[in-house]
């Protein structure tokens, strides 16, 4: 795992940050790539999150209420149809006590008929009665033996007399069966009056309300005004029971209202006074149900969310992560082009310098040259002197003293000369001469042998002598530092294919580690920074050797040595190649 | 074998001019490019050793100056400098082409091969 993070590392994040000196980096790339990757994150983030949030609000609001309306508007209906189901009834007993006259109502058999009349015609009917002023049921047809019952101490009695009709809550009665009663009173034209009396069943109401399309843990049923249930419901307290919620307050509308019921769990109520009875319609439901649709919804949201961001950090991560690691690769060949400059400036400097010192030194050296020449050839040319070994001894002493220098002068005048070159005829030994011709006191003084292997038939071949000179004058100080006195430095120059020969120059050093080795390219890298080392003579050197069209191969083992291997074509890179 | 020598450092003209008589040769020498065409038009010579850099002008341009009096005149050019523009012209423009210090015998040499390609 830490391999492969290592591996697709970019490189802004694995090199020093350089921060001071003439080489120092344009700017903190690993900053900027922070920077790069939060202010995109934010500005690309937070208008979509925002956006998602305002989106998660409006839905869940919008389905909210439109939940709300639709339990309205079912709360509404069902009002209407048992409002219907009860003033039906009603209007058909007010019917019947003005039409039929009383006679005909305390004959049982004719109110059997019209029983069985009224139930083929409206339905729900179980029994009818008709009782005096004083109470007594006089007159009863139904399934029960109600026939002289008494109903003058019941509430309902006194206030049907008082109100003209009533409508019962749901009650077991005499019968012991849940039912409801209507009672219309009417007055005769001698004054006095009577009530006709229905029982009704409540199956009718329970089907009308069991019908309902409530979805979920939805409950539809009827309490009384003190909150007594009077309908069977499915999750609710059974009948005759006290509902666990307030009573709602008295309201013509249908209302709605939001509650808790006896787990915790968020309710919505709707109710509504049905006119003219005890009956208040409630309609319960789970609001965690109602908002199923909600919760469908939000999950596809919170998913599509999440996918979003994903996708636009991943994107955001490997955008700026590329542009970062350019921006860095872009400074970094600057830098590059930047030392090289620099370098070849030095070097030419060094060069010019040289020459001057070179070109003052060789009039007197030649002056020398020809005043000690001359004296030579008096003692040579004429008799005089030749006998006299000791001086003419010392004439070649000075002479090949004044060779010397010469070969000095001329190898610097040669060095700076070929600077300036580019492309030309090259004989790879004698420009590895020249070069190791600088060295030559170094390895002397530290006793370091050096051994040149060219084999014979490398021919001349084209290329800038310079570049070539910069190669093997990094690599060769580079071993020099590497070895300690008495080393071995091997040099060979061998064919390696028709087009092509490789220069191994390998030293018996302190070698490199592996790690070591994976960075010896890399601009700034430098195991010699104690002593000046600026870590670019070989990645200098790297680009170099590709600028000819080479190619530059290392092996080396920690402390036995290293091997460079050059490989050089015998014909120059055309431009594109470079 | 007639030679003339031109070069604006007297002391290595001249005591030149007296090893080169010394190896059987017959040498004249000026220090300036002006003395060099006057002996140039009273005598014959068969070699110019020239130097490349002289005050005022370059050994290139005394040759084609001389060149004119003497037509089948060889040129071995010296120098102190050894540039890439010394080099090259000297390389094209004459027979030889020698760094200072010289080395007598070399020059002796090359102005043996000069005049024998004659």
């Amino acid at each position: 795992m830490t391999v492969l993070l290592d591996r697709i590392k970019p490189d802004f994040l694995r090199s020093r940050n350089i921060t001071t000196g003439p080489f120092r980096q344009m700017f903190n790339y690993s900053r900027i790539w922070q920077w790069a990757m939060l202010l995109t994150s934010i500005v690309t983030l937070v208008p979509l999150i925002l956006i998602t949030a305002i989106d998660y609000n409006v839905t869940q609001q919008s389905i909210e209420s439109e939940n709300l309306l639709r339990t309205l508007r079912v709360g509404s209906n069902a009002k209407r149809a048992i409002s219907s189901f009860l003033s039906e009834r009603l209007a058909a007993l007010t019917f019947v006590v003005h039409d039929r006259p009383y006679a005909e109502l305390t004959d049982p058999v004719k109110l059997a008929i019209l029983l069985d009349n009224l139930r083929v015609s409206y339905g729900g009917f179980v029994d009818l009665g008709v009782i005096g002023k004083d109470g007594v049921q006089t007159t009863y047809v139904g399934p029960y033996s109600l026939q002289g019952k008494d109903y003058s101490d019941q509430v309902w009695f006194s206030e049907v007399q008082e109100k003209g009709f009533h409508i019962s809550d749901v009650f077991l009665g005499f019968r012991k069966v849940p039912h409801m009663v209507i009672a219309v009173r009417h007055t005769l034209p001698d004054g006095s009056s009577y009530i006709l009396r229905t029982a009704l069943d409540t199956v009718r109401f329970n089907e009308l309300l069991t019908t309902l399309e409530l979805g979920g843990r939805g409950d539809a049923f009827l309490v009384n005004h003190e909150g007594i249930v009077q309908t069977p419901t499915r999750y609710q307290k059974g009948i005759f029971e006290q509902i666990p919620y307030a009573v709602p307050e008295y309201s013509d509308n249908t209302e709605i209202r939001e509650d808790k019921n006896e787990q915790g769990e968020p309710v919505i109520i709707c109710s509504a006074y049905i006119p003219d009875s005890p009956y208040i319609l409630v309609i319960i439901k789970h609001k965690n149900d109602m908002m199923q649709s909600w919760q469908q919804t939000r999950f596809k949201l919170i998913v599509f969310l999440a996918v979003s961001i994903t996708v636009i950090v991943l994107v955001i991560f490997a955008f700026s992560t590329y542009l970062v690691n350019n921006m860095y690769l872009a400074d970094q060949r600057r830098l590059m082009v930047l030392h090289e400059m620099e370098y070849s400036n030095k070097l030419a400097s060094i060069g010019r310098l040289a020459a001057g010192v070179a070109h003052e030194i060789n009039n007197p050296l030649a002056i020398i040259n020809e005043k000690a020449g001359l004296i030579k050839d008096l003692f040579t040319y004429t008799d005089t002197y030749a006998s006299d070994t000791r001086i003419v001894g010392l004439i070649d002493s000075v002479l090949s003293s004044v060779e010397r220098c010469g070969i000095i002068t001329k190898r610097l005048l040669g060095f700076a000369r070929h600077m300036e070159v580019s492309l030309e005829s090259i004989n790879i030994g004698k420009v590895i001469n020249e070069v190791l011709g600088f060295l030559n006191k170094e390895a002397e003084y530290r006793n370091i042998t050096v051994k040149i292997d060219i084999a014979p038939n490398i021919p001349e071949f084209q290329c800038d002598r310079g570049k070539l000179q910069q190669i093997f004058l990094n690599i060769v100080n580079n071993a020099f530092s590497a070895m300690d006195v008495g080393g071995k430095l091997n040099i060979t120059v061998q064919p390696d294919s028709p087009d092509h020969i490789v220069v191994n120059i390998a030293d018996n050093g302190c070698g490199m580690t592996e790690e070591e080795l994976g960075k010896i390219y890399e601009p700034f890298y430098s195991t010699k920074t104690k002593t000046g080392g600026t870590g670019l003579g070989l990645s200098i050197t790297y680009g170099l050797v590709q600028e000819l069209g080479g190619k530059i191969k290392v092996t080396s083992t920690k402390g036995e040595g290293t091997t460079f291997s050059i490989k050089l074509p015998l014909q120059p890179p055309k431009k594109a190649e470079k | 074998m007639r030679i003339l020598l031109v070069d604006d450092e007297t002391e290595f003209v001249a005591t030149l001019a007296e090893r080169l008589s010394f190896r059987n040769m017959e040498v004249d020498y000026a220090t300036k490019a002006a003395e060099a065409i006057e002996l140039a038009a009273r005598k014959t010579y068969d070699l110019a050793v020239l130097d490349m850099k002289m005050p005022g002008i370059s050994g290139i341009e005394l040759k084609e100056m001389l060149k004119k009096q003497c037509p089948g005149m060889k040129y071995i050019f010296l120098t102190g400098h050894g540039s890439e523009e010394d080099y090259r012209a000297g390389s094209s423009e004459a027979s030889g082409y020698l760094v200072k210090p010289i080395n007598i015998d070399i020059l002796v040499t090359r102005i043996k091969k000069a005049l024998e390609a004659k």
